[in-house]
């Protein structure tokens, strides 16, 4: 150790190394490449996908507004689930006035099941 | 050139001369990652080679890549139908130079025991050149990690100078090949003149 160095400095001096041992390799096979192998791309090359088929059609496709329905409906028993755990973990400690209130929420929850069953939203059309 | 008993002497020590070409081929050889891509039956045994019992980790060959973008190696591992060639041949395309094939089994080196189905194609070296081929039905792991250790012969001994360098360090030779199309009866066309030449029969 020499004696009247900075506690610190090692971090720099770590950092440092870092940072060469990792762009080091990738400038002398950019080097390398640059003077030794020719590139050669091409219209397979260049493609998007890499899978073999060629790409079809467009990505910009339009989903069936159906989904939106099924996400909302996924949501009534997603919010149901966050707050039955709590509720059901510290159900001995709560007043009778907490569990009328859930009963309340979940009803809630259950009068838009009950609409959207009568709808006939969850009949896939 | 350095003198070869000065050299040895320097090796004794666990000092190792060598000209750029052998280690640039001796980290090329060590290195060759395998596309995932199997057809039909070889794959298995291809998968069994890189799997614990024959350890294909050992040749630096057990990084199969799931993309061609990173591959250097294409096992034709199967039987090749006429209507998977041309995906064969577009992901051979997809891969980086310097690559390699190696037509693993009967069935991708001429068609094997399919060879006369209407769907089927007879040898992928109609498209693709070759570098080392397995017979076999299917070839046992073994022959696998050998046509591996072929190839590695085979990068060790490029030159990369001069005109018989590889592909990948001449920029006059294209490094993709022409698709076939799966057409009506058969793939149009039919083989790629440029790397398949068919045996001549002398009478």
């Amino acid at each position: 150790m020499v004696p009247n160095q900075h506690p610190y400095l090692v971090l720099p001096l770590l950092m440092a190394v870092a940072v060469g041992f990792a762009i080091g390799p990738l400038a002398l096979a950019w080097v390398w490449a640059k003077f030794f192998s020719p590139n050669k791309p091409g219209q397979d090359k260049n493609a998007t996908y890499e899978c073999g088929l060629e790409a079809k059609g467009d990505a910009w496709m339009q989903f069936r507004s159906e989904y939106y329905l099924y996400a909302i409906i996924f949501l009534v028993f997603d919010v149901e689930t966050i707050f039955l755990l709590p509720f059901a973990v510290s159900f001995t400690q709560l007043p009778a006035g907490a569990f009328v209130a859930m009963l309340i929420f979940l009803l809630l929850l259950l009068e838009g099941l009950v609409w959207a069953w009568r709808k006939g939203l969850l009949t896939w059309k | 050139m350095i003198d070869e008993s000065l050299k040895s002497d320097l090796q004794k020590q666990g000092i190792h001369l060598m000209v750029l070409e052998n280690a640039y081929n001796w980290g090329r050889a060590n290195s060759v990652w395998p596309l995932t891509f199997g057809l039909a039956c070889c794959a298995i045994e291809m998968m069994a080679a890189s799997m614990a019992r024959w350890d294909l980790a050992r040749f630096g060959a057990e990084v199969f890549r799931p993309s061609p973008r990173q591959a250097d190696l294409m096992i034709v591992a199967g039987t090749v139908t006429k209507k998977m060639a041309p995906l064969v041949v577009r992901l051979y395309n997809q891969m980086p130079e310097p690559k390699y094939v190696i037509a693993m089994g009967a069935c991708a080196i001429s068609g094997g025991p399919f060879k006369q189905g209407y769907s089927v194609l007879k040898g992928i070296d109609r498209f693709l050149p070759v570098d080392v081929a397995i017979p076999g039905c299917p070839p046992r792991p073994e022959a696998l990690i050998h046509a591996i250790m072929t190839l590695q012969e085979q990068i060790l001994a490029q030159k990369l100078t001069g005109p018989n360098r590889p592909r990948h360090l001449n920029a006059a030779v294209a490094g993709d090949f022409p698709v076939p199309v799966y057409g009506e009866t058969d793939l149009v066309p039919a083989n790629n003149p440029a790397v398949w030449h068919p045996p001549v029969i002398k009478r």
